[in-house]
């Protein structure tokens, strides 16, 4: 934090620091087939960008000035708002475009650097093209000792439960439109109507339990299972969620 | 000090205003004093619907800036002798409400009246977030299908989170009132069941109130439903709701369902638990 004192005026102005878990897109070529999955993306998770922090990360893509413009032109007619540029040459970054940032890193107790966490993106149901996917790689600060949030009332519509550092566990439902995204598992005591992302800085052993399955998506480890994926029979249902391969897998707890 | 109420929704529609004008209405009735507070400001309704509307000197925009004192902005009502309103502005918008303007308000109010019932805009920008600000009760209405009860679970979290009993560390009291339920559309099945709106929401059900042409004559002569016709479905629904508001334990009707009484009520005393 810095103070600055202004002589007109004696109250200072407070600056900040402030880390945000930011979702990253790092878009390969050629561009139009790359919006395309993005759309596919977008439109089996209506409002996954709305409102998040995203990040381009151009390291490797060649692209021109112009094409970069394009790119965030074609982003924001998506209503897809970068709020900087990663691994851009600063030849590349004219004005009226998001800033450049640099050392995107966690700045916290353990590095994450070279095994920098991932999450891919997949359309569970086609796994053949799975690779094809728009990469979403989501960053956040690792601590040493797992750690467990427990949430002791009803998570609301419009509400979003955050926490990367291990386990969330809540003891009521989740609404729909509301989320859960943990670095750990998610238990959830109650009916899970909203959505439910596990193991969302990379780790492919972290699970999701409901007492009543309504979901309106799914995620382990980055692999989705959109609402319409989910085996009808498990509606309504008891069930615990693993990441198997590539696949959600899914099973009525008695 | 009186008790604050806010009556909100998220979704617009849904009989907020409505509800306001008949519970403030029965409240008084009972003999306590109530004040109806509009802060639908641009888009005010609830005098019209209190019949009030030509009688509208000053309102609470005057009030907060301070161009009159809150005893000439109130209204008396002529039926009911201790219910007062204090109207919304029209022309002004509501940028003119101000945090520290009504919390003031509010502050003088409570000194005055045993009830303070706010009715909120729809939505959940700033007039919803500053209706709801200073409340000590909230009363969430909701219509029996998705939209309106996923608007209210919204709703409860901005209860929960963005007033002044919730950030002190308090607990906000909040109550479901079902509005607009039709029974016919609610065997066929076209609408939630009032067991699956309350799982959903998970807060104790205020009452019940039927779709009904009463409320929409009521409207037309300017009076509470409650006033307008006191033997109609909806006003006795919205009498047995002030009761409750008012701490006594009555069991729950379902409208138009003679049968089911028991069970609801047994709904009810769960949830109020
Ligand atoms: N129980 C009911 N039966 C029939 N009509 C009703 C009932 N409750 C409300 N209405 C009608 O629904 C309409 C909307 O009601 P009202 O104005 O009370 O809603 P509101 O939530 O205050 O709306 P807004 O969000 O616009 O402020 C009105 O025309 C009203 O007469
Ligand atoms: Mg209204």
């Amino acid at each position: 934090m810095k103070m600055v004192s202004v002589l007109t005026d004696a109250r200072s102005i407070r600056i900040k620091g402030r880390s945000f878990l930011a979702v990253v897109l790092s878009p390969d070529l050629p561009l139009d087939h790359w919006l395309t999955r993005l759309d596919d993306l977008a439109a089996r998770s209506a409002g996954f960008f709305f409102g998040r922090p995203v990040v381009l990360d151009v390291t490797d893509l060649p692209v021109n000035r112009d094409e970069l413009k394009g790119l965030v032109a074609a982003l924001a007619e998506r209503n897809v708002s970068i709020m900087g540029i990663e691994g851009a040459r600063p030849s590349l970054i004219g004005p009226g475009m998001p800033p450049a940032l640099k050392g995107g890193r966690p700045a916290s107790d353990v590095d994450v650097a070279n095994s920098a966490p991932s999450i891919e993106v997949r359309t569970p149901d086609s796994p053949a093209e799975a690779s094809d996917a728009p990469m979403v790689e989501v960053s956040g600060e690792v601590r040493s000792t797992p750690q467990s949030l427990i949430i002791r009332e009803p998570v609301r519509s419009g509400q979003s439960v955050i926490f990367t550092e291990g386990d969330v566990t809540v003891i009521g439902s989740v609404a729909s439109g509301a989320e859960i995204i943990a670095g750990g598992s998610v238990h959830i005591y109650g009916t899970l109507r909203g959505r439910a992302m596990a193991g969302a800085i990379g780790n492919s052993s972290a699970q999701i339990f409901c007492r009543k399955l309504e979901a309106e998506l799914l995620a382990i480890d980055g692999v989705y299972k959109m609402a319409d994926d989910m085996a009808p029979d498990l509606r309504g249902q008891s069930v615990q969620l693993w990441l198997d391969g590539d696949a959600i897998m899914a099973e009525k707890l008695s | 000090m009186g008790k604050v109420i806010v009556v909100t929704s998220g979704k617009g529609g849904v009989g907020k205003t409505t509800s306001t004008a008949a519970l403030g209405a029965a409240l008084a009735q009972r003999g306590d004093k109530v004040v109806v507070v509009d802060f639908d400001v641009g888009l005010r309704n609830l005098d019209l619907v209190m019949g009030a509307e030509r009688r509208v000197v000053y309102d609470l925009v005057n009030v907060i800036q301070g161009d009159a004192k809150l005893p000439q902005a109130l209204i008396r009502d002529k039926r009911v002798e201790s219910l007062f309103l204090l109207p919304a502005s029209q022309t002004r918008d509501k940028d003119n409400l101000t945090p520290e303007g009504v919390e003031r308000v509010i502050g003088e109010l409570k000194e005055h009246f045993d009830w303070i019932i706010c009715d909120s805009p729809a939505g959940i920008e700033r007039g919803a977030t500053l209706a709801m600000r200073h409340a000590d009760i909230a009363v969430v209405v909701t219509n029996p299908e998705v939209s309106s009860v996923r608007d209210s679970d919204r709703i409860i979290g901005l209860l929960d989170s963005k007033t002044v009993k919730a950030e002190s560390g308090e607990r906000m009291e909040k109550h479901l009132l079902l509005t607009r339920y039709d029974a016919v559309r609610a065997e066929r099945g076209d609408m939630l069941k009032v067991d699956d709106v309350l799982e959903i929401l998970s807060i104790p059900l205020l009452g019940i109130i039927p779709e009904s042409m009463d409320v929409l004559k009521a409207s037309n002569i300017g009076a509470p439903v409650t006033v307008a016709d006191s033997r109609s479905a909806p006003a006795l629904a919205y009498f047995d709701a002030a009761r409750r508001l008012a701490g006594e334990i009555l069991p729950i009707t379902v409208p138009g369902d003679k049968r089911s009484g028991g069970l609801l009520s047994k709904i009810f005393s769960r949830r109020a638990a």
